[in-house]
């Protein structure tokens, strides 16, 4: 019963622990004093602030342009990536997945690096500067191993047979992709688009070395305006971000364990 | 499925934007322009080895330390906990767990600036109690207490769903062999659970020795981790040949200690994680 109770109490520290800082910054965002600390009063005019700001919102549709478009460019290079290296042979299979590993084990901030030392050293072929596109393509490139990772599991699940089935059943080989390997590898494939949206959104250091002056994604807005000192914007941009977050997890939730007790069912 | 082919424009995209880049940081980092041209040379990966340098990498090394052993202390007992409950609470409990983490960090660290700085509500709530604390931010402590926040959770997931598939007859076959709690504890569960320990260690560790962010906001902009040099020599001095050095010797650094980790993970586990 006392190592219950203590196990609870030790719960309930860690949350707090985790959680002290985002409910004092939402807390925070109704204070009409800009000095925390200090509670002037319940306000709303950092959010009529916040949307008047028009650096905040071209840094919002920066971050939302390059997660939609790294994640969806990713997941169709990925896809596509995945099955192929399903069916290479086992040498040649090695050497593309360390290659693919080396991204994700290497530190973000040796990427943003050795991404910016390439396209500023390209730039004299390409006439591209650092900016929107750079960032764009640096996105793409860390988003796709992550595709390929969640996708090749899927693959390896996949019964090959059906697939066989498919072509002697006089479907050709492109239409038994489409048909048959696509669908039953869907969720891989959603997880992978899921996770390269979640990792664009959240990225600061590669997206601060691979852009230019002027270009700037919300993490990099979130960082320069916290140097230069604290607003109060920042805390009602905060509280929104966390309330989207929030919603989007509860619906994903809840479609999940709906679509996990249809299957339950299904299997009755 | 003789579709390899499908794999080409990937393999294409990585030689350009992985395995060119680190060509052109190796190329940079062994390198220098002299009035005679490109020679080769040792001399930043030297420079290196000047104590001011050093003691930079040391302590970023130091307080990843510190930042990877209080994680373990303080996130074991939490995968234990939340691995123990009863399946519905189980997830919820999870996955409070998880949602702070879907929040941009930055932010996550800016609310900390917030919470410790003078006025604010630690710092109140010290006062109150009587506590010394002339300074809170900008010191080594507030830089740990910033990366044991962000990365506590990458220590935690990893124990939980190990300790999740764990199989509970043999934690039963122990005590009914005649083992307390802290004998299964120390025999049975802590060393089963040692795969998802070692992926923990070096999710902490890997960002937390090389964040330049969180010293930049926590610390202060005196602060200097190794991040926060690879950084100044990228975007403030401009020597790309010294700041391509240190970043390349992190990332030996790191993948060497990577691989033993994962090696010592091998002979415990009998399996490659990859």
């Amino acid at each position: 019963m006392v190592a219950r109770m203590l196990k609870r109490i030790y719960l309930y520290i860690i949350f707090v622990f985790l959680y002290a800082p985002i409910v004092v910054l939402v807390v925070y965002s109704f204070n009409e004093s800009k000095s925390r600390g200090h509670w002037g009063g319940f306000t709303l005019k950092w959010y009529l602030e916040l949307f008047k700001d028009t650096e905040i919102s071209r840094a919002l549709y920066n971050t939302l342009m390059i997660a939609v478009l790294s994640a969806i460019i990713a997941t169709v290079i990925g896809t596509a990536a995945a099955i192929g290296i399903h069916n290479m042979g086992r040498i040649k299979k090695a050497i593309v997945m360390n290659l693919t590993y080396l991204p994700v084990l290497n530190p973000d901030i040796v990427t943003g690096v050795s991404l910016m030392l390439l396209f500023v050293f390209t730039k004299a072929i390409t006439q591209m500067g650092l900016g929107f596109f750079t960032m764009l393509l640096a996105h793409i490139t860390f988003n796709i191993p992550y595709v390929i990772l969640s996708v090749l599991p899927k693959l390896k699940q996949l019964n090959k047979h059906v697939y066989e089935a498919a072509l002697d059943l006089g479907a050709t080989p492109s239409y038994a992709l489409w048909k048959v390997v696509i669908p039953e590898i869907m969720p891989g494939i959603i997880t992978g688009l899921i996770l390269a949206f979640t990792l664009s959104i959240d990225d600061f250091v590669i997206s601060f070395f691979t852009t230019g002056s002027g270009v700037s994604n919300l993490s990099i807005y979130v960082y320069s305006m916290a140097r230069r000192g604290v607003n109060p914007k920042i805390n009602a941009l905060s509280t929104i971000m966390f309330l989207t977050v929030l919603i989007l997890l509860l619906i994903v939730n809840k479609r999940m364990s709906k679509d996990s007790s249809n299957v339950k069912e299904g299997a009755k | 499925m003789k579709r390899t082919w499908y794999s080409y424009p990937y393999i294409v995209w990585m030689a350009i934007f992985i395995v060119v880049p680190f060509l052109l940081l190796l190329f940079y980092s062994f390198t220098v322009s002299t009035d005679e041209g490109i020679k080769f040379t040792l001399d930043h990966i030297k420079r290196l080895w000047d104590p001011i340098y050093l003691m930079v990498l040391l302590r970023s090394i130091n307080l990843a330390i510190i930042c990877t052993v209080i994680c373990l202390v303080i996130g074991y007992p939490v995968g234990l906990i939340l691995a123990s409950k009863e399946y519905s609470s189980k997830k919820v409990l999870a996955l409070l767990f998880v949602i702070p983490m879907w929040i941009n960090f930055l932010l996550r660290t800016y609310a900390w600036m917030t919470l410790l700085e003078k006025g604010g509500l630690v710092y109140t709530i010290l006062e109150f109690l009587h506590i010394p604390n002339s300074q809170l931010l900008y010191t080594d402590q507030a830089v740990v207490l910033g990366m044991v926040y962000n990365f506590l959770p990458f220590m935690v997931l990893p124990i939980y769903s190990v300790l999740t598939k764990l199989d509970k007859s043999i934690v039963e076959a122990a005590e009914d062999l005649g083992a307390n709690y802290i004998t299964v504890l120390r025999r049975v569960i802590i060393p089963l659970s040692l795969p998802g320990v070692i992926s923990g260690i070096t999710m902490v560790f890997m960002p937390a020795v090389t964040t330049f962010i969180i010293s930049r906001l926590l610390g202060g902009g005196h602060y200097i981790l190794v991040g926060n040099l690879i950084e100044q020599q990228f975007m403030v001095v401009g020597d790309w040949n010294f700041g391509s050095a240190i970043s390349f010797v992190l990332m030996v650094i790191i993948l060497i200690s990577m691989g033993v980790l994962r090696k010592y993970d091998e002979g415990h586990e009998g399996g490659a994680i990859w």
